[in-house]
């Protein structure tokens, strides 16, 4: 088996996730880490799928969805899934009205200190005129939960935003 | 003392709805100490439910001295345990030594109120917060044929519980 990591765009209506995931499956082609949510009117779909023989049938197989749903549809082949190195250790929350930058500067400093982000989620709600953004972000900080909390300190501040720093600890019972 | 053996998922037995205890005898309090002794070999270590060791009766331990030392209620030995009372929400990541190799996010109640018997029989009731009460509702689940599995929430839902307030 092969891998690949199949993009799938397309306006947002009931049916998307049910038309991919059926042609992948008579196509032979198992799912594997999968990243499926509505951004803006857009559905979006990114995962990792594992065929059998190559990409041509993958797509053709995808072909009537594509049309049917007016899909845009990119594979990647890709050599290998890289093993997961780091485990999520801290989630920061951020939220504050919303402006130009935030995700610039908090990311900065959260890579100045090796920080790696594994998943970030955001969303700008709120009203026109007052718009808020919100931002979930989940990662691993080699150096710990308290190397995010000083690093991220001074951008209450600067960005006039709340952060919050959580650790992600998995409690096994 | 005796390790038992624990049931991992899928095993369809771990959806079952365990028994009350009515019998406090000699059987029973060997069963709680190989309950305990398999509880403590376990990869957490601070809690186990009966049902996990095909033992389909109302029985749950916890321990959290692993994790929080002598700042908890110690050994709970919780028979035929009943929440009477609780409050607050908080989400964590839990995993179950019946559910290796995976973890997720699950909302419980912050405090609680636990009623049950000990392994003698006795009334005993504890109240507990935070990581203890956590322990306890999810071995409690497994008395009622429920794994974390069936209490997952999406990463979102800790901030996203309400979505937008349209006028």
């Amino acid at each position: 088996m092969s891998q690949a990591l199949l993009t799938v765009i397309g306006e947002d209506r009931p049916g998307i996730v049910a038309a991919v995931t059926q042609a992948l499956y008579t196509a032979n082609c198992s799912i594997g880490d999968a990243s499926m949510m509505r951004l803006g009117g857009y559905f979006t779909i990114m995962q990792i799928i594992e065929y059998p023989y190559d990409l041509g049938s993958v797509e053709m197989a995808l072909d009537p969805a594509i049309k049917h749903l007016n899909l845009r549809v990119h594979l990647d082949p890709i050599s290998s899934v890289a093993p997961v190195a780091d485990l999520p250790n801290t989630r920061v929350t951020v939220y504050g009205a919303d402006h130009p930058g935030i995700v610039a500067s908090v990311t900065g400093a959260l890579a100045s200190i090796g920080f790696n982000v594994i998943d970030l989620e955001s969303e700008s709600s709120g009203s026109a005129e007052r718009p808020l953004y919100v931002m979930v972000i989940q990662g691993h900080a080699p150096e710990g939960v308290e190397s995010v909390r000083k690093t991220l300190a001074p951008l209450r501040e600067t960005e006039d935003i709340e952060i919050g720093v959580h650790p992600i600890e998995a409690a096994v019972f | 003392m005796v390790m038992l053996s624990i049931l991992t998922y899928p095993d369809s037995r771990l959806h079952r709805v365990a028994e009350p205890v009515s019998l406090f005898d000699e059987e029973l309090r060997h069963f709680v100490d190989d309950l305990t002794e398999t509880m403590s070999a376990g990869p957490g270590g601070v809690g186990i439910a009966a049902p996990q060791v095909d033992r389909l009766q109302r029985i749950v331990l916890v321990d959290v001295r692993p994790k929080l030392g002598d700042d908890c209620h110690g050994l709970m030995v919780l028979i035929n345990p009943e929440l009477v009372a609780w409050e607050g929400m908080a989400v964590g990541r839990e995993g179950c030594m019946s559910v290796p190799d995976f973890t997720g996010n699950v909302i419980r109640a912050e405090r609680i109120q636990v009623q049950a018997q000990d392994a003698q029989g006795r009334e005993r009731s504890y109240e507990c917060e935070g990581f203890e009460a956590r322990a306890i509702q999810h071995e409690i689940d497994h008395l009622d044929g429920f794994l974390f599995l069936d209490r997952l929430v999406s990463r979102k839902t800790d901030l996203f519980r309400r979505k937008h307030y349209r006028k």
